[in-house]
C-alpha cells in the first residue's frame, strides 16, 4: 500500500548563511493492505516528519513515496489534493485540529458538505453525521455543542468521526493520545483498533511509548536519530 | 505526627451551570519525609486540592474545612502569613512549565526573584544561587542555561527548572503537580529520579494521573474521583493489590497491563451521581450503590477504601 525508499529531510535555518539540521536520513519501509505499522521513538528522532512527508504535509529533501502502486513524491499540487481523501492524519492535540467556531455536528458533516464522500442531500448528510456519531462513540447531544465545550478524549472521538467521514484507505495517526489521560487513552486505542479493523484501514501509528504501540501494530520501526534501527513484528518484542 | 493534615476538605468555586464541587469532603494527611500520590483522571480535582494548600485559587472559591501545617490551620492564615508560608515552607511545582514560566525573562532571574523575595539575599548572591539550583537539577550547562529564556529549552530542561525554582528556599512541603506531563519515556524517568532525589528528606504530594510514577516514587497513593477519594494505601497495595473497581479499571487501562478502558466518562462535579458517585461505570454496581454513598473503611492496616462491598 506504502512503500518508502531512502526518504530525507534537511530543515534549513538561517537566511544569508544557511545552516541545515538533518531531521531525517535515508528511511525506507513499507507498509502493506490492512496493516498497521508503528513507529517508535524519542521525541526529536523525527518520527513526525516521516508521518508528515508520507502526506506530504512536509516536502521530503529526497527519496521517493509509493502510495498504492503510485510515486506520489513529485505529484503536482493539485494531483496531490485530488489523492488527499484517500490518506487522513490524526493528530495530537485534537482541540487544535477541529475549527473552534464550528459545532461538532458541521465539523462531521463538512466532508460531506465538500463533497468528498459523494454528493448527498442535505438530509442524507444528516442521517450520515448521526451515523458516525453513534460510531465513534459520541452522544448525539454532542452534535450541537462546541470543541471546547467537550473533554479532550470526547474531541479526539470527533477527529475520527470526521476521518471516517471521508473514508480514507491510510491513516498516518501521530500520537493520537499523547495528550490524554490513561483510561480515557485506553478508549481511544480501543476505538481507532476496533474501527481499522471494521473499515480495513491501513495504518502508521507513530508513538514515543513502547507498550502503546505493541498493542496497537503489526510491525513496529524504531527511530533514533532520524533513522530506523530496526523493523520487527511486534509479536517479538 | 504528620506535617499536613487536611480534615473535611471542600472547595467549590462558581460556574455559569452552577457550584463546581471540585474537591468534597476529603480527608488526608502527609507525614514528614513521606511522599505521597494523588491519582485521577483529568477533571477530578486533584489540582484544586493542591492548590488549595497552597491558597492559590481565585479569590470568588470557597474553601471550607481544615488544613493543618505542623498544627496551625493555613486556611486560617492572613494573606501577608500565607505568603511567607508559600515557597518558604511548602511549595508548589506548578503543571505545565511552558505556560507556567515567563516567556519574556530568563530562567535565571525567575528563580533568583524566588530567592531574594523569600530569603533576603541580595542580586549578586541571588544570581549564584539561581545557578547552583540549575546545576543541582542537573542541566547540562547551568550558568548558561541560566542565561536563557525559556523557549530556548527543551521539555524536559523546563521542567527541572519549574523543579529548581520549587526547590530554591529549601521548602519542606512540596507540592508537584503533573510534573512529568508531556515528556516522552526516557525524560520521564529522568525527572523521576531527580524528584526522588530532591525530596529525600522532604515531604511531598504528587499529583499525577501516571500510575507508573506514583508507583515507582511514592510511599503511599490516594485515588481521587469525581472530587472524592476512593481508595488509600501504600503504592504496592494500589499497584498489586487495588481493591476498589475504579482503581482496578484505572490499573488494567494501563497500555502495560491490558489497555482495557473503563466504560463511560467521568461524571460532573457540578452534579455529581448520586450513592456511590462511580456507580454508573462500575462493573459491580448493585442497588445500594445508586442510593448510598459509601464510607471510607479500613480493609487493612493503612488501606482504605470506599466502596460498599466491603461494608
Amino acid at each position: 500500500m506504502i512503500e518508502v525508499y531512502d526518504l530525507q529531510k534537511h530543515f534549513a535555518s538561517g537566511f544569508i548563511k544557511k545552516k541545515y539540521k538533518s531531521a531525517v536520513q535515508s528511511v525506507s519501509f513499507s507498509i502493506e493492505k490492512g496493516e498497521t505499522l508503528g513507529l517508535v521513538g524519542e521525541s526529536g528522532c523525527g518520527k513526525t516528519t516521516v508521518g508528515r512527508m508520507l502526506l506530504r504535509l512536509i516536502e521530503p529533501t529526497a527519496g521517493r513515496i509509493v502510495f498504492d502502486g503510485l510515486d506520489i513524491t513529485s505529484l503536482k499540487h493539485a494531483e496531490m489534493r485530488k489523492l488527499r481523501p484517500r490518506m487522513q492524519m490524526i493528530f495530537q492535540d485534537p482541540e487544535s485540529s477541529l475549527n473552534p467556531r464550528m459545532k461538532i455536528g458541521e465539523s462531521i458533516a463538512e466532508p460531506f458538505r465538500l463533497g468528498l464522500g459523494g454528493r448527498c442531500s442535505r438530509s442524507e448528510i444528516r442521517n450520515q453525521v448521526q451515523e458516525l456519531v453513534d460510531i465513534a462513540g459520541l452522544n448525539r447531544e454532542h452534535v450541537n455543542r462546541y470543541p471546547y465545550q467537550l473533554s479532550g478524549g470526547q474531541n479526539q472521538r470527533v477527529v475520527l468521526a470526521r476521518i471516517l467521514a471521508i473514508n480514507p484507505e491510510f491513516i498516518v495517526a501521530d500520537e493520537p493520545t499523547a495528550a490524554l489521560d490513561v483510561s480515557v487513552q485506553a478508549q481511544i486505542l480501543r476505538l481507532i483498533m476496533d474501527l481499522k479493523s471494521e473499515f480495513g484501514l491501513t495504518m502508521l501509528f507513530i508513538s514515543h511509548d513502547m507498550e502503546v504501540v505493541r498493542h496497537m501494530s503489526d510491525r513496529i520501526a524504531v527511530m533514533d536519530k532520524g533513522r530506523i534501527v530496526e523493523i520487527k513484528s511486534s509479536k517479538d518484542s | 505526627m504528620a506535617l499536613i493534615d487536611i480534615i473535611n476538605l471542600r472547595t467549590q468555586f462558581p460556574s455559569e451551570d452552577g457550584m463546581v464541587k471540585a474537591v468534597d469532603t476529603v480527608d488526608l494527611s502527609v507525614a514528614g519525609g513521606e511522599r505521597l500520590g494523588l491519582i485521577g483522571e483529568t477533571g477530578c480535582g486533584k489540582t484544586v486540592l493542591g492548590m488549595s494548600i497552597v491558597r492559590l485559587l481565585q479569590p470568588t472559591t470557597r474553601i471550607e474545612g481544615r488544613i493543618n501545617y505542623k498544627g496551625r490551620d493555613i486556611l486560617k492564615l492572613k494573606e501577608e502569613e500565607m505568603r511567607r508560608l508559600r515557597g518558604r515552607e511548602i511549595a508548589m511545582i506548578l503543571q505545565n512549565p511552558t505556560t507556567s514560566l515567563n516567556p519574556v525573562l530568563k530562567v535565571g532571574d525567575q528563580i533568583a526573584e524566588a530567592i531574594r523575595l523569600h530569603q533576603g539575599l541580595g542580586k549578586r548572591e541571588a544570581n549564584a544561587r539561581a545557578v547552583q539550583m540549575l546545576q543541582s537539577v542537573h542541566l547540562p550547562d547551568a550558568a548558561a542555561n541560566a542565561n536563557q529564556y525559556p523557549h530556548e529549552l527543551s521539555g524536559g530542561m523546563r521542567e527541572r527548572v519549574m523543579i529548581a525554582m520549587g526547590l530554591a528556599c529549601n521548602p519542606e512541603f512540596i507540592i508537584a503537580d503533573e510534573p512529568t506531563k508531556g515528556l516522552d519515556i526516557k525524560t520521564k524517568m529522568q525527572i523521576v529520579e531527580l524528584l526522588r532525589e530532591a525530596t529525600l528528606h522532604k515531604a511531598m504530594l504528587m499529583i499525577t494521573h501516571d500510575l507508573g510514577v506514583a508507583g515507582s516514587i511514592c510511599d503511599r497513593i490516594a485515588v481521587m474521583y469525581a472530587g472524592e477519594l476512593l481508595e488509600e494505601a501504600p503504592s504496592q497495595d494500589i499497584l498489586n493489590n487495588p481493591a476498589h473497581p475504579y482503581t482496578q479499571g484505572f490499573i488494567n487501562s494501563l497500555p502495560s497491563r491490558g489497555l482495557l478502558p473503563i466504560p463511560g466518562t467521568s461524571p460532573s462535579l457540578i452534579c455529581p451521581p448520586p450513592g456511590c458517585r462511580f456507580h454508573p461505570r462500575c462493573r459491580m454496581a448493585t442497588k445500594a450503590c445508586e442510593k448510598k454513598h459509601p464510607e471510607m473503611v479500613q480493609i487493612e492496616k493503612g488501606h482504605l477504601v470506599r466502596c460498599h462491598q466491603f461494608n
